[in-house]
C-alpha cells in the first residue's frame, strides 16, 4: 500500500506522546482524532444475558455497561465463552438480552435493525452458492427496494472497495477465502449503514491474508468514517485495528478492562514493532490473564 | 531396452457403456435359460397331448416361440413391443403408443398436482409449528393404507360425484406423489444455515422474501430429488388406478386385459412401455435439473 507521505512522521510525534492507556485518563486534546466527535453510537446499559442450558443456567453477559462513539473503531476480545460474541448479537437485536438496554443511534436494537442501521459480517462469509458475487452484493440492496441501476452502481462501487472489480459473474466457490470475506464486507457495507458489525470477520483466514484484510479494512475505515465492533481472538489484531479494546472474561461474561488508545487513522503493519503498540498489547494480555481462571 | 509397449487406448463411449452392456448381457443370458426352464414342461405337455414324436431342439425352440409362455424369452417380448409401438396407428386401440399416451397424461396431471400440493403442505409445515404436529401423522398415515386397496374407493366415490376417466386416476397418482416431496421440500426449506437467516434478519427481510431468496433456492436440489422419485410413483399411481376401473385404454388396461386371458407376451410388453416411459420421465426431470444447476452455478 503507497502510504502518504508525510504520514509517518506524525505519527512518531504521536507515539512519543504516552499513550492514553485509561477512559477515564483526563481528557487531553486529541491532535489526530476524537473518539467521541459524533453522539453515542451504540448504548449499552447493565445488559444481562443468562442461557438455559442442559448444565444449567449460563451467564452469557452479567451487567455489562458501554458506550461507543460514532466513529470508533472498537473491538472486543476475550477467551471463548466470555460473551463478546453475544454481546455483539444483542447490539445487532439477533439475540435478546435477559435484562439491561441497548440503544443503536438512538433507537431500541430492534428498531435499528428494522431501519436497517447495521450492517453484520460473520465468521464466515455466508455468501449465497447460486448468486453471483455481484448478485450476492446486491441481496441486501433488492430487499431494501434499491432501483436496479441504483444495485447495480452500488456493487461495483463497493465490489471496486474492497479490491475485487472483476468478479461481478464469478460464482462464491470460484474465490477463495479471503476474498470471499471481502465480498461479504462489501455486501455489509453496500446499503451503507453507519455501523458495522464484525464477529471474528477474519477467524478462518491464514495469517498473511489476515495481515492484508486488517490493512484493508483500516483503510474503509479511514475512508467511510464508519462505526466499527469487531470481535477478535487475537491480540495484535485488536490492537492493530482499533481506537479501542474491550477486553472480557467469561463466567459470568463481563467487561475487565477497557483501553483507549490514538494511533493516527493510516497506519501500517510496522506500527506493530512500536514500543507503544508492545505496550497496549501488554496490557490486553494482562488483562485477558486475570479475567481467566485456569481451574479447568 | 525398454520395450515399447503398444499404448492400448480404449475408446471413450466403450469405457462408458462397457459396465452396462456386460450387465444387460448377463441378464438376458439369465432370462433366456429361466425361459427355457418354466416353458419346458408347458411345451412338453403340448407335444405329448398331440402325441407327436419331438426332438430336443424341437422342445427348445417350443420354449422360445409359445404362443402364451409362462415366461416370453426376450426376442418375443422385444417383438411386441416394437409391433405394438410401430405396427399400428398410435391412434388405434392395439397400439403401445396409444396405451402409453392415456397413461402418460394422468401421470404428469397427477404429477403435476402431487407436486404442487406436496410443496404447499411442506409451506405450510414449515411456517407453522401448529400445522406440522396437526399435518405430519396424517400425512404419514396417508401413505400406510396400501393404494391397491384405496384406488377402488377413490374411483367409486368419485365416480358417484360424476368425476370419470382422467381426473381420478391423476388423483391416484397425485396421492402417492405428493408425499416424497412434502418430505423433501421441508427438508429443503428449513437447510439454509443459521448464519444465512440470521443474515435476512439483519436486513429485515420479510418472511416472503426469506422465502423468495433464501428458503425457496437452498430447497431446489431437494426438490430434484424427490421430484424423481414423485414421477415414478406417479406413472404407477396412473397404472394401479386404471387397475380397478376396468378402464379400456392405458398401461394398466393392458396389463390387465393381458392376465385374463392369459397373453404373457402382452403383458411383458405393457411391462417394458411402462418402463421405457419412467425412463423417459427420469431424464426429463434430468435434463431440468441439469439446466437449474447450471443456472444456479454449480461447479460442474
Amino acid at each position: 500500500m503507497p502510504r502518504p507521505a508525510g504520514l509517518w512522521p506524525g505519527c512518531v510525534t504521536l507515539l512519543v506522546e504516552p499513550v492514553r492507556m485509561n477512559s477515564t485518563a483526563d481528557a487531553e486534546p486529541h491532535i489526530y482524532q476524537s473518539n467521541v466527535t459524533r453522539p453515542i453510537a451504540v448504548d449499552v446499559s447493565k445488559v444481562s444475558l443468562t442461557f438455559d442450558t442442559a448444565d444449567g443456567k449460563v451467564e452469557a453477559l452479567s451487567n455489562v455497561d458501554l458506550q461507543i462513539g460514532g466513529g470508533e473503531f472498537v473491538s472486543f476480545i476475550g477467551p471463548s465463552g466470555c460473551g463478546k460474541t453475544t454481546l455483539l448479537r444483542v447490539i445487532a437485536d439477533l439475540q435478546q438480552p435477559s435484562s439491561g438496554s441497548v440503544t443503536v443511534n438512538g433507537m431500541s436494537a430492534e428498531q435499528a435493525r428494522l431501519g436497517r442501521n447495521y450492517g453484520y459480517v460473520f465468521q464466515a462469509p455466508a455468501l449465497f452458492p447460486w448468486r453471483s458475487i455481484e448478485a450476492n452484493l446486491k441481496l441486501p440492496l433488492e430487499l431494501m427496494g434499491f432501483s436496479p441501476t441504483e444495485q447495480k452502481q452500488r456493487a461495483a462501487r463497493y465490489l471496486d472497495l474492497v479490491n475485487l472489480t472483476g468478479f461481478e459473474r464469478k460464482f462464491p466457490w470460484q474465490l477463495s477465502g479471503g476474498m470471499q470475506q471481502r465480498v461479504s464486507i462489501a455486501r455489509a457495507l453496500s446499503f451503507d449503514p453507519e455501523l458495522l458489525l464484525m464477529d471474528e470477520p477474519f477467524g478462518a483466514l491464514d495469517e498473511i491474508v489476515r495481515d492484508h484484510l486488517n490493512e484493508q479494512l483500516l483503510q474503509l475505515w479511514a475512508k467511510t468514517r464508519k462505526t466499527v465492533l469487531f470481535v477478535t481472538h487475537s491480540i495484535p489484531e485488536a490492537v492493530f485495528l482499533s481506537s479501542r479494546i474491550v477486553v472480557m472474561s467469561p463466567r459470568p461474561g463481563r467487561i475487565t478492562d477497557i483501553i483507549d488508545y490514538n494511533f493516527p487513522r493510516e497506519r501500517t503493519l510496522e506500527i506493530r514493532e512500536t514500543p507503544e503498540f508492545m505496550a497496549i498489547a501488554q496490557r490486553v494480555r494482562t488483562g485477558l490473564r486475570a479475567g481467566h481462571s485456569y481451574d479447568e | 531396452m525398454p520395450v515399447a509397449r503398444k499404448a492400448r487406448r480404449t475408446h471413450p463411449l466403450v469405457k462408458r457403456s462397457a459396465p452396462v452392456v456386460t450387465i444387460v448381457a448377463v441378464l438376458i443370458i439369465i432370462w433366456y435359460i429361466g425361459a427355457v426352464l418354466m416353458n419346458l414342461s408347458l411345451v412338453r405337455g403340448g407335444f405329448e397331448r398331440e402325441e407327436a414324436p419331438y426332438t430336443t431342439m424341437e422342445l427348445l425352440e417350443g420354449t422360445m416361440s409359445a404362443e402364451r409362455p409362462l415366461l416370453p424369452a426376450p426376442h418375443q417380448v422385444v417383438g411386441a413391443f416394437i409391433d405394438g409401438v410401430f405396427g399400428y396407428a398410435p391412434t388405434a386401440p392395439r397400439s403401445l403408443v396409444y396405451h402409453s399416451m392415456v397413461t402418460l397424461s394422468a401421470t404428469l396431471l397427477g404429477f403435476a398436482l402431487g407436486a404442487l400440493l406436496g410443496i404447499v403442505l411442506a409451506l405450510a409445515i414449515v411456517h407453522s409449528r401448529v400445522l406440522e404436529r396437526s399435518l405430519m401423522p396424517w400425512i404419514i398415515c396417508s401413505q400406510m393404507v396400501p393404494i391397491l386397496a384405496l384406488a377402488p374407493i377413490f374411483i367409486v366415490v368419485l365416480g358417484a360425484v360424476g368425476l370419470q376417466g382422467l381426473l381420478p386416476k391423476s388423483i391416484i397418482s397425485a396421492y402417492l406423489s405428493f408425499f416424497p416431496i412434502t418430505i423433501g421440500m421441508v427438508k429443503g426449506f428449513t437447510s439454509p444455515d443459521p448464519m444465512q437467516m440470521d443474515l435476512m434478519r439483519t436486513w429485515s427481510a420479510t418472511p416472503r422474501q426469506v422465502l423468495s431468496k433464501l428458503r425457496w433456492p437452498s430447497a431446489v436440489p431437494y426438490l430434484f430429488a424427490s421430484l424423481k422419485v414423485a414421477i415414478t410413483i406417479s406413472l404407477i399411481g396412473a397404472i394401479v388406478a386404471e387397475l380397478p376401473t376396468g378402464a379400456e385404454a392405458g398401461i394398466g388396461a393392458r396389463l390387465l386385459a393381458g392376465s385374463y386371458y392369459g397373453q404373457t407376451i402382452q403383458i411383458w410388453s405393457a411391462l417394458v412401455a411402462a418402463a421405457v416411459l419412467a425412463s423417459g420421465l427420469i431424464a426429463i426431470v434430468n435434463y431440468a435439473e441439469r439446466k437449474v444447476a447450471q443456472r444456479m452455478g454449480a461447479r460442474s
